[in-house]
């Protein structure tokens, strides 16, 4: 790798590049070209810097760390001569702000450990080279020069890594199962397709460093025996797509991809299967299917991939993340990563914690931290200094937990007992203005609309559940509602085809377990207790703090509101749609929301 | 997306780009979509004409092509406008806002889920999370991406396309 004295991250985040990122980009090469300076300055591209909106097109020069913001094409020849011809800082083009945030991923909190997202914004994915040089591909050297196959599954097995998309099966005794099935060629297949609402770790891994996924790939395959590998990405992932591609191809130029890896006589090589938008494609028998080009519908189990998987080979599939850390382990050593996490849950994992949590974003974190440390500890709390009400781990194949589990240590059993599950690591934080039969609906409207119709009790059960829901939030629910639920949720719990439809109604179930109350009161009293249900809300202006000033009644696009000007408005109530304009458009907060009679 | 472009040569592109391979099923349906806005069914005739080879034992019918276009949600087999707005129906935009703004933006475009105006100018559809929850609510139009949207930006946004 080239030394240079100084670094230049350009941001081309989208809203960068509409604003002309690419043309700044340009103009600072010509420049340095012009000044003779390109051998001593390297420009890269790099996602968001800071907020785009405010600051972009931007750039961050390093080893000073100063953040040049709003930049114009004009602008670069002045930059280029005072900051790197004669290095004095620039002030008039200094960002505002002086912290500098990735949105998405900050810096680490006193609780993080960061094994996975080590390198996320530190290195150029486009450049093999930047991962070398944090040990990139030494951990592929050692497994393929010094270690058999069945000592690479020893190390991964002695780890204690368990599958970290969601079900947690033991990476080590899934491999040795493939490795066993006397047939070939055998396959590998990484599942990319991260479609669980509110997870996006994965893509920050495949567009950030999407070298240590192939190196655990390319380990795994060895530990296999696997001659040919697929990431199936999903295609809202363009960039992870795009960044793929180009690490696979560098990969190959340097020969730790293809025939003869490392002259060692191992040849596996990979390519990138897109998705086109259906979430059960993240199940294994679906991926499978998809990748040859199929509707992505699963099958039932046996056989499992191990046995037939692509083409009918036998085929391993891992997750983003349980490859990523495939390198690590065998550099560092099996007992280094057993040391973190709790007895059944080695190592770390990450979460992305979305919601109403003020530090939303990547977080990665030993196994066994409780939800309350990552709430409030590295979440900073709840946003507007609001209640904790509930957070929804696991995806909409999870469950919604409570206050009361919030010293519950995570880890795959701990939140498996609570009713709830590991996933892929979606954490949806909600405060206390929100409706848990309105979660629940949502929740489902999410499967009912991703269940790909093969077997019936997804197919029509989800359906079902859904109307049953809404009936409620709409104030038509009756006391047998509650029943009908119950037995639905167990029906399709126990009948469904693959894991998408049995955890289906796992949202319902956890709701109607911890929040009955809330359901109770949308039946019986008509009532939504976190005035979220518009059909179960209404607006009444409050006589002694409205002032007249009229902007309630000129805002309300059905003309419910009356009243004279310095005089109290009144809404009527026959003609309000409960739409919430005149509760937003009010500067007196003279609009209250009630529910019940 | 450009349906004035001649589709016979974007079936053919693709076709030639990804290579007639069952596995290259859905690259080739993904790149009509995006190259013609969705794939009409003339496009799904022509592409199992170059993609049916018996004497590669490689048979295709063209239920099976259709059946791959309208299983994924990414692939339209229904006309679309000129643009296409895609907002994200997932619990994290939805309780970041999404809710108020999902009212907003069909009232701003006279549209419910999956209608196209009669201009022809804008289809509104929801997709699943786009994995850009850190700034949610997101809407995308076209290819370009908004993130932290609230509804008096919309009018604005909207302009942008015509």
């Amino acid at each position: 790798m080239a030394f240079y004295r100084s670094h230049v991250l350009v941001s081309v985040d989208p809203e960068c590049l509409k604003r002309g990122a690419h043309e700044v980009l340009d103009a600072l090469n010509d420049e340095l070209l012009a000044q003779g300076l390109l051998d001593e300055v390297q420009v890269l591209e790099t996602s968001r810097i800071g907020d785009p909106h405010r600051f972009g097109p931007d750039l961050l020069v390093y080893p000073e760390n100063v953040h040049y913001a709003n930049l114009d094409v004009d602008d670069i020849p002045y930059l280029v001569e005072e900051h790197f011809l004669k290095g004095r800082t620039v002030e008039k083009f200094r960002a505002q702000e002086k912290a500098i945030s990735d949105e998405e991923l900050g810096a680490p909190k006193p609780k993080e450990v960061r094994i996975v997202l080590r390198n996320c914004g530190k290195i150029d994915p486009h450049n093999i080279e930047d991962y070398i040089a944090e040990d990139g591909y030494s951990a592929l050297a050692r497994a393929l020069t010094e270690l058999s196959p069945e000592q690479v599954i020893d190390e991964v097995a002695k780890s204690g890594l368990r599958g970290r998309g969601g079900a947690g099966f033991p990476a080590a005794r899934k491999w040795q199962l493939c490795r066993q099935v006397a047939d070939n060629p055998k396959y590998l297949t990484c599942n990319a397709d991260e479609g669980d609402p509110g997870a996006f770790m994965n893509r920050r891994v495949l567009e950030s460093d999407p070298h240590s996924v192939l190196e655990g790939m390319v380990i795994a395959a060895y530990a296999i025996g696997a001659s040919m590998g697929y990431v199936y990405c999903r295609a809202e992932y363009p960039i992870a797509v795009q960044n793929l591609n180009i690490a696979i191809a560098q990969a190959r130029e340097f020969g730790f991809l293809g025939q003869n890896i490392f002259g060692t006589g191992f040849s596996f090589d990979l390519e990138v299967r897109m998705g086109a938008g259906a979430f059960v494609c993240g199940e294994e028998t679906a991926l499978i299917a998809s990748i040859e080009g199929k509707r992505g519908e699963p099958r039932p189990r046996p056989p499992f991939p191990a046995q037939k998987g692509v083409w009918g080979k036998p085929t391993n599939n891992n997750n983003v993340e349980t490859y990523a850390v495939v390198p690590q382990i065998l550099l560092h050593g099996a007992e280094w990563y057993a040391s973190m996490g709790t007895e059944k849950s080695k190592g770390t994992k990450t979460f992305a914690v979305a919601g109403d949590v003020v530090n939303t974003g990547l977080i990665e974190v030993p196994f066994g931290i409780t939800l309350r440390e990552v709430v409030y500890d590295v979440g900073g709390g709840i946003k507007d200094g609001k209640g904790f009400k509930a957070i929804q781990t696991g995806g909409p194949m999870g469950g919604g937990l409570t206050a009361e589990h919030l010293d519950l240590p995570l880890d795959y059993e701990a939140l498996t007992a609570a009713g709830s599950m590991m996933g892929s690591g979606g954490l949806i934080v909600m405060d206390e203005e929100t409706c848990m039969v309105d979660m629940a609906r949502f929740f489902m409207e999410f499967t009912q609309e991703e269940s790909c119709g093969k077997c019936t009790p997804c197919r029509v059960g989800t359906r079902r559940l859904l109307e049953l829901l809404e009936k409620i939030c709409d104030g038509q629910g009756v006391p047998q509602d509650l029943n009908t639920l119950d037995d639905l949720c167990h029906e399709i719990t126990q009948n469904s085809l693959c894991g998408l439809g049995q955890g289906a109604p796992n949202p319902v179930i956890s709701m109607m377990k911890h929040f009955r109350a809330e359901f109770e009161a949308h039946i019986y009293e008509k009532r939504c207790p976190a005035k979220v249900c518009r059909a179960l809300i209404h607006y009444r202006i409050e006589e002694q703090t409205c002032t007249g000033c009229t902007v309630c009644a000129r805002n309300c696009p059905v003309e419910a509101i009356s009243g004279a000007r310095r005089q109290a408005h009144v809404i009527d109530l026959e003609k309000c749609i409960r739409c919430g304009i005149c509760a937003q458009v009010c500067n007196f907060n003279a609009v209250a929301v009630e529910s019940g009679k | 997306m450009n349906p004035t472009k001649d589709l016979t040569q974007i079936v053919q592109t693709a076709v030639e780009r990804h290579g007639a391979q069952p596995d290259a099923f859905i690259p080739i349906l993904l790149e009509i979509n995006h190259e013609y806005g969705y794939i009409p069914a003339q496009a799904i005739r022509q592409a199992r004409v170059l993609l049916h080879q018996p004497e590669e034992h490689v048979l295709v019918s063209e239920g099976q092509l259709y059946g791959v276009a309208s299983f994924y949600h990414m692939l339209s087999v229904q006309a679309v406008g000129r643009h296409v707005v895609k907002f994200c129906e997932s619990a994290p935009c939805h309780v970041q806002g999404g809710r108020e703004l999902w009212r907003a933006v069909q009232q701003e475009l006279g549209l419910q889920a999956g209608e196209t105006d009669p201009q022809n100018r804008f289809t509104l559809k929801t997709v699943s999370c786009l994995g850009l929850c850190g700034v949610g609510p997101v809407m995308v139009v076209d290819d370009d991406v908004y993130g932290n949207v609230t509804p008096e930006q919309l009018p604005n946004i909207f302009a942008r396309y015509e």
